[in-house]
């Protein structure tokens, strides 16, 4: 399942991240905010208004935001 | 001979209190300047060990690895590989970690600490770890780290003397070599391994952060409380000041008349009091309003609540091709737009940064305040429109709105022509919520006013000087039909202006307070003020009038109002041209900037007269 879509407050682990989708230096900044292969995630708020865009996601002990683009290239997985 | 004072610079990630620990161990007696080359700012200060041997702490700006994504980063790795030149290395390091939040703050640790630099590590905010239900153990930590580990609580001072007596012995070890480099998954890795060993216990705690972010983030609730506090902010501005601008006056016009009867009448007087005190005097007067604004703007910054505002943005930002990321830039521009251009730094997207720094000038700094308040208060009338909210208020609110919208204009124009790009990005660290501190607040107002005062003793000074002087010669003659202003240097160089702004409805008066406000635009008002007292002469009530209401005597409120208009967009600081200059670094974009926005002050006082006057106003 893919990041902008996984279901709020519900814990999830990181399985794949297509760097090639994301542009230049995006992928260094998500990296340096701990986002990698393996890392729990949890999906907190989605959007503003009637807007969908952005989300804030815990990663590990701390909260990012970024865009649903973004989120839309990161791979994740819902406990069995 | 002495030896050189050692070097100790505090680094580590954003959002590890780095600064809160700096304030903490250095107090106010701070040293603000910038690195050899660049334009990052240099933060350093002095502290003292047991035996009373002084030690220059260097505060570098945060950074979440040696591999650097901005220009703030590149400076924190080159002082710390000793790279910059003309910057000596640092003798030792202090590594300010969050421990609530280890496991990413540890990967920069361990590239930081192979570096072979002797190092103490600051065990940072340890009661928020607490508070969050997280127990660690610091020595288990140093072992697994090999080296010191010191818990701290920046915020409360606790920590800090341990923090010192560790640093010291630290400081006789000399550097080694550095370890072989590792791979970046590596470290991770091991950080990971390391931040989940330290931990005793973890019990699940209520999580304020959490619980705020489900209110100051929800869809609909997030965006009315962030208008809602911007509102508050720019009431506050005008209903807090109202007693301390009202002192102020009062010692100023003592001040006035103090120099009235212990002075003869003539040149030094007039000087005195016509130019000095009327001139720099209306100008000091809007320190506490100023403070006001920065004191919101320092609170909503050290709460955290500055990044949470920017995420409630990106989604409006985006639609005129900018992100959340400029919402904090353009915020600070309130203040200033010189710190405001300075923080587009942080804006990793090249054109979205560039179109930031050229609709900075549009948000209404704090240097446009006094000319508001004044006419304001001239020409407004102080009633209330509803329960608390009153009519001059409103209308500040209106000017700052004009700004931003006709920001907003320019920035989707901006990004469709000369800034064209790729698509934005957003992509932001939210740190955990916490009170602010009262000391570092009052260090930051405390450098603000510092800042506001010594523009008001040089700059404001010396042009009032320069004004005063144009002003008061040659004298009119008994006879003429002229005044004072009219008949002197300042008044033909104005007259001659005139011929441009008289379409938009500005005298000759306004067209020659225009000139020194280049300088800063605060200036106009201090312009104004002396032009005015010039012509007042000897007539010791008419010169101890207030600016206003001599103004709200002279001027059509259609004036007024272009006034207004005028300083909405006008780019009237050569600080900010010339920061503008170094950030983009070339004239290119400046002489870009100074066009349009001239254009624009133009066009927009020339409608706002021409509708006013065809009201009738």
């Amino acid at each position: 399942m893919q990041l902008d879509q996984l279901p709020l407050n519900k814990h999830a682990t990181v399985r794949a991240i297509d760097w090639a989708a994301m542009p230049d230096g995006e992928g260094h900044r998500l990296r340096s905010l701990g986002l990698e292969e393996g890392v729990g995630i949890e999906a907190l708020h989605k959007g503003i208004l009637l807007w969908k865009d952005p989300i804030a996601v815990r990663v590990g002990r701390m909260t990012i935001a970024l865009r649903r683009k973004v989120a839309a290239a990161i791979t994740c997985e819902l406990p069995a | 001979m002495t030896e050189a004072m050692p070097l100790v610079a505090l680094v580590g990630n954003p959002n590890a209190g780095k600064s809160a620990l700096f304030n903490a161990l250095t107090g106010a007696r701070q040293k603000i300047a910038n690195y050899p080359g660049v334009t990052v700012e240099r933060k350093s200060g002095r502290i003292a060990l047991s035996d009373g041997r002084p030690v220059e702490l260097l505060d570098l700006p945060g950074a979440y690895s040696l591999s650097p994504d901005s220009l703030d980063e590149a400076v924190t790795r080159d002082v710390i590989l000793g790279n910059l030149e003309g910057h000596r290395r640092p003798d030792a390091l202090v590594i300010v970690v969050d421990a609530g939040n280890l496991d990413n703050h540890l990967r920069f640790t361990l590239e930081l600490i192979s570096l072979g630099l002797p190092v103490v590590v600051a065990l940072n905010m340890i009661d928020l770890a607490t508070r969050d239900g997280l127990e660690l153990d610091p020595a288990k930590l140093s072992a697994e780290l090999g080296v010191p580990v010191v818990p701290t609580v920046a915020v409360r001072k606790r920590g800090l003397d341990v923090l010192i007596e560790t640093l010291e012995p630290q400081l006789r070890v000399k550097p080694t070599a550095s370890l072989p480099f590792e791979e970046r998954k590596v470290l991770t890795a091991k950080a990971h391994r390391i931040a989940n060993s330290v931990i005793v216990s973890e019990t699940a705690t209520r999580q304020w952060t959490r619980t705020l972010d489900k209110v100051l983030l929800h869809p609909l609730a997030g965006p009315l409380i962030l208008f809602g506090l911007l509102f508050l902010m720019f009431q506050s501005v005008f209903a807090w000041s109202e007693a301390p601008i009202g002192w102020i006056e009062t010692a100023i016009a003592a001040l006035s008349d103090g120099v009235a009867s212990a002075l003869p009448g003539g040149f030094f007087r007039s000087l005195i009091i016509d130019g000095v005190l009327a001139g720099v005097g209306s100008v000091v007067v809007f320190l506490p309003q100023i403070l006001i604004l920065f004191l919101f703007i320092l609170i909503l910054e050290s709460t955290g609540y500055m990044t949470r505002a920017a995420f409630v943005m990106d989604r409006m930002m985006a639609s005129v091709g900018l992100s959340g990321h400029s919402f904090i830039p353009l915020l600070s521009s309130f203040a200033c737009a010189i710190p405001g251009i300075m923080a587009t730094r942080t804006i990793m997207d090249q054109k979205d940064r560039l179109t930031t720094i050229l609709i900075a000038p549009l948000m209404t700094c704090s240097a446009r305040l006094p000319v508001y308040t004044v006419i304001i208060g001239a020409f407004i009338p102080a009633r209330n429109i509803g329960p608390g909210i009153g009519l001059q208020g409103t209308v500040l609110f209106a000017l700052y709105i004009a700004g931003i919208v006709g920001a907003m204009v320019a920035a989707l124009f901006l990004r469709r022509t000369v800034a064209k790009g790729s698509n934005s990005s957003f992509l932001i660290e939210m740190p955990r919520y916490q009170l602010p501190l009262i000391r570092d607040i009052a260090i930051g107002l405390w450098q603000r006013a510092w800042v506001f005062l010594r523009r008001a003793g040089t700059i404001i000074f010396a042009s009032t000087i320069i004004l005063w002087v144009l002003l008061s010669f040659p004298k009119v003659p008994i006879d003429s039909e002229m005044t004072q202003s009219e008949y002197s240097v300042a008044g033909r160089i104005a007259s001659g202006l005139a011929v441009v702004t008289e379409p938009i409805g500005f005298n000759d008066k306004i067209a020659l307070a225009l000139i020194p406000a280049m300088a800063a635009r605060e200036v106009a008002v201090a312009a104004l003020a002396t032009a005015y007292s010039v012509d007042s002469g000897d007539d010791e009530n008419a010169t101890a009038m207030a600016l206003g209401d001599r103004l709200a005597g002279q001027w059509s409120l259609a004036t007024a109002l272009a006034f207004l208009a005028w300083f909405v967009f006008a780019p009237q600081c050569i600080s900010t041209i010339a920061v503008a200059k170094r950030e983009t670094n070339g004239w290119k974009w400046p002489m870009f900037m100074v066009g349009y926005l001239f254009t624009l002050a133009y066009v927009a006082a020339g409608i706002t007269y021409w509708t006013a006057t065809a009201f009738g106003l």
